[in-house]
């Protein structure tokens, strides 16, 4: 890679290791993510996704090493700034239970201080964005499907406009019809918006699906990076037992 | 002369000492809510001190009352006034109930909730004030209501210090062998808890709905 050809990773792991109570959950992680790229996460529980996404918003720092974003070490970030800098999905949304679907997607925007016309604009816009019907807007979380809780956590996500969008298992949750209609209209949505998204999943077919480039954890290690037309064809054995666990499904007739 | 006769000549004494016991109950609930919320929030930060908060709460509960009365008696400014001692240990009564259900209630909120919050960069503050407490609001007037209806029990025997209240009947009514007397102070007294009960039990409802909205 060419530093002057290419633009600046968003985001940046540099060696970057977590250990807690001297166990360690990431060891030596080197990993990047440039603009408009969409990178899948891949591996089990444990593995140490999760793990790496809460040191990109510094909900964790890590032991050693370093996490950039945007250039700059995590650490030196002002961790509120840098959190509102990135949208974060969680499976089933996480939404606040005693907010509307409009004080759950205006969040950061409100926290932001935006005026409240412009508040208004961008959750009407937001909702169109995922597939909402705005009739929900003053709805409780509880009073939608799962599939529509999943959309407005995707909507406060994206509220501020953040370049650097991360998910956790976002569809995780979802009944698989809702979950395909999701992913597709996430790939449709991620083409137009070009962000640095990190996605996890353990769902290989998804991980397929979405990404542009496939990294493979275990056990807090990172096994493969690799573009996705070449992780299929990847000889490593924890790829090839990824795609024997997965090839039974597909069941091509 | 039966109860309602001795209510209806004694109305005037009735109602100031009806007065008298809600402000006293009333205040004490008020203060160890001012001492007992901030208490409970700040064992939610430094979980260090929740045992010996929690523990400390607990100790004054089990010191009988009329014990209670007693040790504070030589507290200076406290001490010279009976309806400031009656207050002091009727706050430090419900002070237990009002720490635990800020304590429970708080820690009762979806985890998942307040990491999301954290992680779309909500401040400490925000997160508290718009998500921890306003979710743990059912469970804290819980506490408010245990505090509240324990108070206008307990109240009744600050009158044995001279601080008043419907404590005046049941005492006078004692030492006159007077059951009428007595019933003039219990019941109004009893009135009032569960009016008590049944309003906040109303709020606490309304607010414990919020977290699984309807």
């Amino acid at each position: 890679m060419i530093a002057s050809s290419s633009p600046e990773p968003a985001i940046e792991f540099d060696r970057a290791s977590f250990q807690l109570n001297g166990r360690p959950l990431l060891q030596k992680l080197e990993l990047s993510v440039k603009q408009g790229e969409t990178l899948v996460l891949l591996g089990r529980s444990g593995s140490g996704k999760t793990t790496t996404l809460k040191l990109i918003n510094r909900l964790l720092l890590p032991t050693s090493g370093d996490v950039r974003v945007n250039g700059r070490r995590t650490a030196d970030w002002d961790p509120i700034r840098l959190r509102r800098s990135i949208g974060y999905v969680i499976q089933d949304g996480g939404l606040f239970p005693h907010f509307t679907v409009a004080r759950n997607i205006a969040l950061v925007p409100r926290i932001e201080n935006w005026p409240q016309p412009r508040v208004e604009a961008r959750v009407r816009e937001l909702l169109a964005t995922v597939g909402l019907s705005e009739d929900l807007k003053s709805r409780y979380p509880s009073q939608l499907s799962g599939g529509q809780r999943q959309r407005v956590g995707v909507a406060r996500a994206l509220a501020a406009d953040p370049p650097i969008l991360i998910l956790d298992e976002a569809f995780g949750a979802l009944d698989p019809i809702t979950r395909s209609e999701m992913q597709k209209e996430f790939r449709a949505l991620q083409q137009r918006m070009r962000k640095a998204v990190i996605f996890v999943t353990h769902d290989l077919r998804e991980a397929l699906l979405l990404a542009d480039r496939i990294a493979l954890l275990e056990e807090g290690r990172l096994i493969v990076d690799l573009p996705v037309a070449d992780f299929s064809q990847s000889e490593d054995p924890l790829v090839r037992a990824y795609m024997e666990a997965f090839s039974g499904c597909q069941s091509p007739d | 002369m039966n109860f309602l006769h001795f209510m209806m000549t004694n109305r005037q004494q009735v109602l100031d000492l009806t007065l008298e016991h809600i402000t006293l109950a009333g205040v004490a609930t008020l203060l160890a809510a001012l001492v007992g919320v901030p208490l409970g929030i700040l064992i939610t930060r430094i979980p260090q001190l929740s045992k010996p908060v929690l523990g400390g709460a607990n100790v004054i509960q089990t010191i009988p009352s009329l014990a209670l009365f007693g040790f504070l008696l030589p507290a200076p400014w406290i001490g010279e006034r009976a309806g400031r001692l009656a207050i002091l240990a009727l706050a430090l009564y419900a002070l237990l109930p009002l720490i635990r259900n800020t304590y429970a209630g708080i820690h009762s909120v979806d985890p998942a909730v307040v990491e999301a919050g954290r992680a779309m960069g909500l401040t400490d503050r925000q997160l508290l004030l718009q998500v921890e407490l306003p979710l743990a609001s059912g469970v804290i007037v819980a506490g408010v209501r245990i505090a509240t209806v324990v108070s206008i029990g307990l109240a009744t025997i600050a009158a044995a210090i001279g601080a008043g209240g419907l404590g005046e009947f049941i005492f006078r009514g004692l030492a006159m062998v007077n059951n009428q007397v007595i019933l003039a102070g219990a019941i109004p007294a009893a009135l009032l808890a569960l009016f008590a009960d049944f309003a906040l039990g109303r709020l606490e409802r309304r607010l414990g709905s919020l977290r699984m909205k309807s």
